[in-house]
């Protein structure tokens, strides 16, 4: 599934006095199965981007094609499209209202005109796959930890198998190791369903690792859109961006400044080993 | 879709209604209202009309803008439009089926929508010209005397800064829970009744959660810095009028006596 997005430009409140443009002629194509992350300062126009991919928010100008399809034609399926471009929003927890876990994963999936059967297999899978144990199905999603609750969310919007995952921002207010632990857990599903999955993010660290392809935005336009590490030799510009890049590229531009003869060209530590030890 | 409610929404502009004191704008409002039940003739409201004219145009606020708010009470004008038209008893104008629309019922009927309408941009220009803070700070002002029968201004008025101050929050988290809803496939647009109040389950529960969760929070955040109430209080920015102030309750007070005074003559 491969979606393109068009010269877009939004602007909120369009035509009164608090008129504010989010998005500036963005141009992006994601493709089929692809890792990307999305990066770009706070108000840098990413959430709104993203919200533009399932149909929630109409552009001012341009458009979206979804397989070829404006999605805005006349009686295109929005209901369907959103079930195949998952969206998971900033803070999913905030958005759990059944009595238990397994009955608000199964909303999704309800929505979408499922057989009981298919609904219930469906949330099971989505839950086994964020890694939520049995026993806190019939437990209420309001007595779940932080990260939990967030794994319960994401798993509701999995349980409707989209094609192409939209996370907006899904490790923010995460302790380290549920971020890690989020992270992977995206990859191996990634690995699993073959889906594309869009990353947002404001930090670089956990794009790096994961992400086939980068997307830098800032002041509602891209940026930069190329292979992380093609991004990350863009180290000044970034820096003034207010984003940076992952603390080891960082690390390694400190020695070469220091008169260490390495390459800045490195975006993993596993990288920074083999180039350290073998200089 | 909310966004269309303007009604007791704030709209920054540089204009002299804007800079003006928030006791002088409720005085003006309340006077204005009072003005509008007495007028019975169409002279005072020509009057009404020349004097919200002016504060519109002053106010620098696009019509369009307050136009826009009346929406929210459309189905209550036509109400009272249909029953007074055609429920009056009177002179006869015109007659058909088992309805009859009478002389006396035309006339209430268009003084009552003027009146509803007037009402209702009258008082949106307050809210329009005058921030939530401001609004609350005049209103503890102009009440402080009721501090003397022990009634808690202070608080009340905070309390509806509270308030209003959550107004825009809450529409902004149901908006955005409605659209994680839709993400999952929920359909607010049903135009099957019973779907669609089900349907408001998904965005009620977590807005009040939210709700709950966000007044907490302002709780502890108040108490952490030793709020205690009105109570030996300073504010940063106390109210103080200006020569413009003066002058505008001049020409309020002058709006007020000629309105009587159309009433009495006319």
């Amino acid at each position: 599934m491969s979606i393109i997005v068009n010269h877009v430009t939004y602007r909120y409140n369009a035509g009164t006095a608090m008129e504010n443009t989010a998005l500036n002629d963005v141009n992006i194509k994601i493709n089929d199965s692809e890792f990307i992350g999305l990066i770009g300062h706070t108000g840098s126009g990413k959430s709104t981007l993203v919200q533009h991919l399932n149909g929630l928010i109409k552009p001012t100008e341009g458009g979206i094609y979804v397989d070829g399809a404006d999605i805005w034609d006349e009686g295109y399926d929005l209901k369907k499209l959103r079930g195949e471009v998952g969206l998971v929003f900033q803070y999913p927890e905030h958005q759990l209202f059944e009595t238990d876990v397994f009955t608000d994963v199964c909303f999704g999936p309800k929505n979408l005109g499922l057989s009981e059967k298919e609904i219930q297999l469906r949330a099971y899978e989505a839950l086994k796959m964020v890694g939520i144990e049995d026993d806190y199905f019939y437990q209420s999603p309001f007595d779940l930890s932080g990260g939990q609750k967030r794994r319960v969310a994401i798993a509701g919007v999995l349980a409707m198998k989209p094609k192409v995952l939209v996370l907006d921002e899904p490790t923010a207010g995460l302790d380290p190791k549920g971020r890690d632990e989020l992270l992977d857990k995206l990859s191996s599903i990634r690995k699993e369903t073959g889906c594309t999955i869009v990353l947002v993010s404001h930090s670089m660290e956990d794009v790096a690792n994961y992400a086939d392809r980068i997307v830098v935005m800032d002041k509602g336009t891209v940026v930069y859109d190329d292979t992380p590490r093609n991004v990350f030799k863009h180290y000044k510009e970034l820096k003034e961006m207010g984003l940076g890049v992952p603390q080891i590229t960082e690390t390694m531009y400190a020695l070469k400044e220091a008169g260490f003869n390495v390459s800045t060209d490195i975006i993993t530590i596993e990288e920074a080993v083999k180039e350290i030890l073998g200089c | 879709m909310l966004k269309d409610i303007t009604l007791g929404q704030y709209y920054p502009q540089e204009s002299v209604i804007h800079r003006l004191d928030p006791r002088v704008k409720l005085f003006g409002t309340f006077l204005f209202i009072i003005s509008l039940f007495i007028n019975d003739n169409f002279i005072g409201y020509i009057a009404s009309v020349l004097f919200l004219t002016t504060v519109i145009i002053l106010s620098k606020v696009p019509f369009s803008f307050m136009v826009r708010g009346m929406k929210a009470i459309v189905l209550l004008l036509l109400f009272s439009v249909v029953l007074n038209l055609f429920m009056t008893e009177g002179e006869v104008l015109v007659s058909f089926w088992k309805l009859t629309i009478t002389k006396e019922g035309l006339y209430t009927a268009i003084f009552m929508a003027l009146r509803l309408s007037f009402l209702i941009i009258g008082s949106s220009i307050m809210t329009l010209t005058t921030t939530p803070n401001h609004l609350t700070d005049g209103l503890e002002k102009s009440l402080g005397f009721l501090k003397v029968i022990r009634v808690p201004v202070h608080e009340i008025s905070m309390m509806m800064s509270i308030a209003l101050r959550f107004i825009p929050i809450l529409m902004e988290e149901t908006d955005k829970i409605m659209r994680a809803q839709m993400a999952r496939g929920a359909d607010f647009e049903s135009k099957n009744l019973i779907k669609r109040i089900k349907s408001l389950i998904p965005l009620l529960v977590p807005l009040f959660v939210s709700a709950f969760r966000r007044a907490n929070d302002l709780a502890m955040a108040m108490e952490a810095r030793c709020y205690k109430g009105g109570e030996g209080r300073t504010k940063m920015k106390p109210l103080k009028y200006q020569g413009i102030d003066r002058v505008s309750y001049l020409i309020i007070l002058l709006y007020f006596a000629s309105i009587i005074a159309i009433r009495v003559i006319v």
